[in-house]
């Protein structure tokens, strides 16, 4: 199974995308999809507050408390520290129906594969995980997925429900 | 050693607009003493209280928040401990119910009971740090503790409690974290 195919995919423009969204905070334990291509940039932007936490279920605890300010948060993690955030997950975004909006590499992804047919068995779940605890996710492939970011990340905050997007190439 | 019900009773006398975030047995003990809609009890998972407080420290930098906290909860996310004393919230006061065990689960005890939460708060980085086994001294300083600039960090050494009731349907109610957005 074909994913979306295209060269590129810009931290810079998703960075934009980010700001444009209103996300004050970034709540994040390092990822090495993203390392270079959006969690250096965003540790030198100063219109950005970046919060490295010490374990990634410490960043659905951090997002729900934000939200009762309304100050919105995105978290940037790897899939397997997903992975090890389920409960809190489960409890905060999906049960207490919070706003928690994830930004989520995936770890030794073939971005020309589709998640659900990686050959590395941890990407692979990672898709059906979410759709079974019905949590709203998207595919940041390319430059042309970026758009999907701002209008979903105002939904979740307007309609009070997490949001996911799955990053499927380190951006450059 | 002191009683977490007569620490929180001494506690609630100093209570104004702080958020107080709990969970599990402080909840429910909390709730009874000092119910009011400032009191933010869905964590949602355990160990992660420390966490929502300092989001909501951050959201409010000019309201001060209380996090009360279970020493199984700690011993569940004691990176948070790390984290809050890198970001150094000068609003959040951190106190912790050290009984020694997982009450709210049968009332095993910790892997190591003895442990020592002020030494690990202390090395984290917290500003101030507090250990408290004498109620008189409580009584005396926790004026101080809850104003000064934080974060600030006490262990709270109790007893074990009697038996408690948990109500989860109560304190879980949506109705609870509406009311608590809405004065907040």
């Amino acid at each position: 199974m074909a994913a979306t195919t295209s060269a590129a995919l810009s931290g810079g423009k998703i960075i934009a995308a980010i700001k444009a969204s209103g996300v004050d905070y970034i709540l994040s334990v390092p990822d090495i999809v993203t390392s270079s291509g959006l969690l250096a940039p965003i540790a030198d932007d100063k219109a950005l507050r970046l919060v490295r936490v010490c374990k990634e279920d410490e960043c659905i605890g951090i997002a729900s408390g934000l939200s009762y300010s309304d100050t919105r948060a995105l978290i940037l993690i790897q899939h397997t520290g997903f992975l090890d955030s389920i409960n809190a997950i489960r409890g905060i975004a999906v049960d207490y129906q919070q706003p928690i909006c994830m930004m989520v590499g995936l770890l030794q992804h073939d971005p020309e594969v589709a998640p659900r047919a990686s050959p590395s068995y941890g990407v692979r779940i990672v898709e059906p995980i979410l759709d079974d605890m019905g949590i709203a996710h998207h595919l940041i492939n390319a430059d042309a997925d970026v758009g999907k970011i701002k209008p979903e990340i105002d939904a979740a905050y307007r309609e009070s429900h997490p949001v996911v997007f799955l990053i499927g190439r380190s951006p450059s | 050693m002191m009683k977490r019900e007569e620490c929180f009773r001494i506690l609630a006398r100093h209570i104004k607009d702080e958020a107080v975030v709990a969970t599990y047995s402080s909840a429910f003990e909390w709730d009874a003493i000092k119910p009011r809609a400032l009191n933010y009890l869905s964590i949602g998972a355990m160990g992660l209280d420390s966490s929502h407080g300092l989001g909501l420290a951050l959201g409010r930098p000019d309201r001060r928040v209380i996090v009360l906290q279970g020493d199984g909860s700690l011993l569940m996310n004691l990176g948070s401990l790390v984290t809050i004393a890198a970001v150094a919230p000068k609003n959040l006061v951190h106190l912790v119910a050290h009984n020694g065990t997982y009450e709210a689960n049968g009332s095993h005890p910790l892997p190591e009971p003895r442990v020592d939460f002020a030494g690990m708060a202390r090395a984290a980085g917290y500003a101030a740090v507090y250990d408290f086994a004498d109620l008189e001294i409580f009584t005396q300083q926790i004026a101080h503790v809850l104003e000064q600039d934080g974060p600030v960090f006490a262990t709270l050494r109790v007893e074990p409690s009697g038996p408690l009731t948990y109500d989860y349907r109560r304190i879980y109610d949506p109705a609870k974290r509406r009311a608590f957005k809405a004065a907040w």
